[in-house]
């Protein structure tokens, strides 16, 4: 019997898909039960397994006996609006989840970069945050709960469908960034907000560092705006770097920090977006970073923001680059070989300066890792979770490279 | 003991470090002798959790109180876990800076006992939870072994195991040096009192003031019991006694007109909810007087009786009225005061029971009252702690919310970073409740 065979008959015709251009089977299960199954059997069978979403971040090209994806895992159980919370299993793609939460009057304030149809759990599983992140904080904190199912087909609940929530360890944050290394995400408890009553796009073209400038007294102004990105020209198809105010909450908040950003760039030369133009202008930077081989993320301290940038022109190039300084987040695409990528990372890391692997072709990213060597005393906490959460190591995810 | 008079533990030995390397030194001795042991701050906390069994070592960590850092470019500080909340404050406050996490305890409590029980307080409606603001730990394993986890821009180095770690309630190790982030001070700051002539209505106003999209700094709700017990106290506050329930709402921000403008909509909101009056405070004296009465309600609360059970439950917002006329029932029925002074904004209730703990059948009608309660907020979808932690106090609740398998992934996560399981042992996860441990027991025969 084929894994294929095995598969169909425990899972039915309906979860096998049409397998990839490496032919790995894919499996696209219905239901968390079925995923704690499948993967429950994985273990058993020593199938080797790589977990995908829509196929629209990550490359799917991890080497596996099997490709289960989260796709068919696409209902949204509960929105509540009036508690600013909702449940959605990991396979739903953001702009639904989007679209039906602003039927509802709510908003999820995360916007990651990917293309429209990006699920739910590639967003969790990877903590790629988005502008949005200098206004409303990292993945992490938009999570209220999990599910997921272990490499050995555990289904494990973590937190709640509240606002606060301490009872037991916080295995949410272990998953929310894991990229999968500890289990399947199946079902994600999401914090809301009130879908903004005001919404405004400002953008300023300038030298970078005029507008780091800039960035630095509208923050010193008390704006608050929702995002506050700084955009290399090729990624936001401008002339010049481009720096991209969002202001976004009730009309009174709104109105305020409108007023005061005209002051704060020292006399109005933020060009207001219309509705549309701003929509497009946010969709065009989030896909960006998903159409080239390679995009990672940093992270510094706010005041070395610009040293970072410098650093990433001399070693790699500044063509595809966004960054909130004010959040010292840093994210570049394009194309880089192993050897630039472990340099980069070894400077970065002599200045505790993180390097996060979000997408690349497997041979690298299997090289580089996502995450690379860790600090001191960290490996052995890392591998000893792998092993609590994937006994078997079912799981194929590139962590630490090679 | 610590804040919750109903647990008292005695351990054998109680150590007060002075610095980090006599930490270091007593841990790996623990270590080498494979002798368990509690780390402690102040001892506020309300779930038992820094108490010590006999055979156990208390290793208090208030000695460790230093601010090693504070970074006023990059808004974050690192300090020692020792150092008292309020005081980190104080020292963030003259470069322009406020550490946002305020529980009620803030004058005692450490940052070290904040980050095991990931604290929260008033104003963690806007600003979060102590996780919200942790960037990186350095952390004393069990084995004496230390490691770093996070980095100073708190990009995680690899999974988040500073996430992981917040809110572990010591079961992990010992938090020596922690790196907090400190957010700019606001410019203005609006505090509203409003008085309801139902917890009901109240409780409508919270959801219309959240369902606006206004994100207050806080949101905080007292019965008439509490008021009551505030009003004849040195903490008086000027809240109407008659009031069957209070909001005191405090919006603020960088900018000056944007707070003014929101504030003037949430008192509109206040009023077309039905509220009786709404005052504002006048001046900083007036709002300081007004979130001592909150602050300081616990303490006023303590002279109702001789001892008081702090309660900490969430539920989802909308629920609050209903639960809370539930919870006002189940001390009807078993003959007890219960006074709530709570953080509405994010549905994190404080039930709190005045009883004498000398009587033996009072106190066993508190432990079944407070379990009706947490059984009531976990059938609205709400959880059994929402900031002071499961302890041993909640240990018993946790098979409700939480099967087998997550609890036995809990143990089993507990496991990876004290394998031994010495530090603060018989905490937050209930063994006999463990996968492993109701698959290990012998089957009934039929």
């Amino acid at each position: 019997m084929t894994i294929l065979d095995k598969v169909t008959a425990l899972l039915g015709e309906g979860a096998v898909l049409e397998a990839g251009t490496d032919r790995v089977p894919r499996v696209a299960p219905g239901s968390p039960d079925a995923v704690a199954l499948l993967l429950g059997t994985a273990h058993q069978e020593g199938w080797r397994v790589r977990i995908e979403g829509a196929g629209t971040w990550l490359q799917s090209d991890a080497p596996a006996d099997l490709a289960l994806t989260t796709r068919r895992l696409d209902r949204i159980p509960a929105i509540e609006p009036s508690d600013l919370m909702a449940t959605a299993e990991a396979g739903i793609g953001l702009d639904q989840l989007r679209q039906q939460l602003a039927d509802r009057g709510a908003w999820l304030a995360i916007d990651p970069p990917g293309l429209a149809g990006r699920t739910l759990g590639s967003v969790v599983a990877t903590a790629t945050a988005g502008p949005l992140r200098h206004g409303f904080g990292p993945i992490k904190d938009h999570l209220l709960g999990v599910t997921f199912v272990t490499g050995d087909g555990r289904m494990v609940q973590s937190g709640g469908r509240v606002m606060k929530n301490v009872a037991g360890y916080d295995l949410t944050r272990l998953q929310a960034g894991g990229f999968g290394a500890f289990g399947a995400i199946v079902l994600v408890h999401l914090r809301l907000r009130a879908l903004p009553r005001a919404d405004v796009t400002y953008v300023l073209e300038g030298a970078r560092e005029d507008l780091t400038q800039v960035g630095e007294d509208i923050a010193g102004a008390g704006l608050t705006p929702a995002a506050l990105e700084l955009v290399s020209p090729a990624l936001a198809r401008r002339e010049r770097w481009v720096l991209a105010v969002r202001l976004a909450g009730s009309p009174a908040l709104v109105a305020a920090d409108d007023a005061g950003l005209g002051a704060a760039s020292g006399g109005g030369r933020f060009t207001p977006l219309r509705a549309e133009e701003a929509h497009a202008f946010w969709m065009r930077l989030a896909e960006g970073f998903a159409v080239r081989p390679v995009t990672f993320r940093i992270g510094g301290v706010p005041a070395a923001s610009d040293e970072l940038l410098d650093l990433l022109q001399h070693q790699l190039g500044d063509e595809w680059i966004s960054a909130s300084p004010a959040a010292g987040a840093i994210r570049w695409t394009g194309d880089a070989s192993v050897d630039r990528l472990q340099r980069l990372r070894r400077t970065l890391a002599g200045l505790e300066v993180p390097l996060t692997l979000e997408r690349a072709p497997w041979p690298l990213r299997g090289a580089v890792g996502h995450f690379g060597a860790y600090r001191e005393g960290v490996g052995p906490l890392v591998a000893g979770l792998r092993r609590t959460f994937d006994p078997g190591g079912a799981l194929v995810v590139a962590t630490e490279g090679t | 003991m610590d804040g919750l008079p109903t647990h008292r533990r005695v351990p054998d030995l109680v150590v007060l470090p002075g610095s980090r390397e006599e930490l270091i030194a007593v841990v790996r001795l623990l270590a080498a002798l494979g002798i368990p042991f509690v780390p402690r701050g102040a001892g506020t906390g309300l779930s038992g959790g820094a108490l010590a069994d006999e055979g156990s070592v208390l290793l208090v960590l208030t000695r460790l109180n230093r601010i090693l850092q504070l970074d006023q470019q990059n808004r974050c500080a690192v300090v020692e876990p020792g150092v008292v909340n309020a005081k980190l404050g104080g020292a963030a406050r003259p470069h322009g800076l406020q550490y946002a996490p305020d529980p009620s305890s803030q004058s005692a409590c450490t940052i070290g006992g904040n980050v095991a029980e990931n604290a929260g307080g008033p104003h963690c409606l806007k600003y979060g939870v102590t996780a919200n603001h942790i960037l990186a730990l350095e952390v004393l394993l069990a084995d004496g072994s230390l490691v770093a986890l996070g980095s100073p821009g708190g990009e995680p180095w690899g999974p988040d195991l500073v996430g992981l770690f917040v809110g572990s309630e010591g079961n992990f190790g010992v938090a020596t040096k922690i790196t907090v982030r400190l957010l700019p001070l606001p410019r203005a700051i609006r505090t509203l009192l409003a008085d309801f002539s139902s917890i009901r209505a109240a409780g409508e106003a919270v959801s219309a003031i959240i369902a606006a999209g206004i994100v207050p700094a806080a949101l905080e709700m007292m019965d008439q019991s509490c008021i009551r017990a505030v009003e004849d106290s040195v903490y008086a506050a000027g809240y109407p006694r008659d009031a069957a329930a209070v909001l005191l709402v405090e919006l603020d921000g960088r900018n000056a007109d944007a707070v003014v403008a929101e504030t003037d909509a949430v008192t509109d909101i206040l009023r077309e909810s039905a509220s009786r009056s709404v005052r504002s405070a006048a001046n900083e004296a007036e709002r300081e007087r007004l979130w001592q009465g909150r602050k300081k309600a616990f303490g006023a609360m303590g002279r109702l009786s001789r001892d008081l059970v702090v309660q900490d439950a969430v539920v989802p917002r909308s629920a609050l009225p209903q639960i809370l006329e539930t919870i006002s029932t189940i001390a009807k029925n078993y003959g007890l005061v219960v006074s709530n002074v709570f953080h509405a904004g994010d549905g994190n209730l404080h039930p709190n029971i005045s009883f004498d703990a000398t009587d033996p059948a009072v106190k066993q009608r508190v432990e079944a009252a407070s379990g009706e309660i947490m059984a009531t907020c976990i059938a609205a979808g709400g959880t059994i702690t929402g900031e002071h932690g499961v302890g041993i106090d909640k240990l018993r609740y946790m098979p409700l919310i939480f099967d087998a398998e997550s609890l036995g992934a809990m143990h089993a996560v507990r496991k990876v970073f004290d394998p031994q399981e010495r530090v603060n042992p018989g905490k937050v996860v209930p063994l006999h409740a463990c996968r492993e441990w109701i698959s290990a027991r012998p089957r009934a025969v039929a």
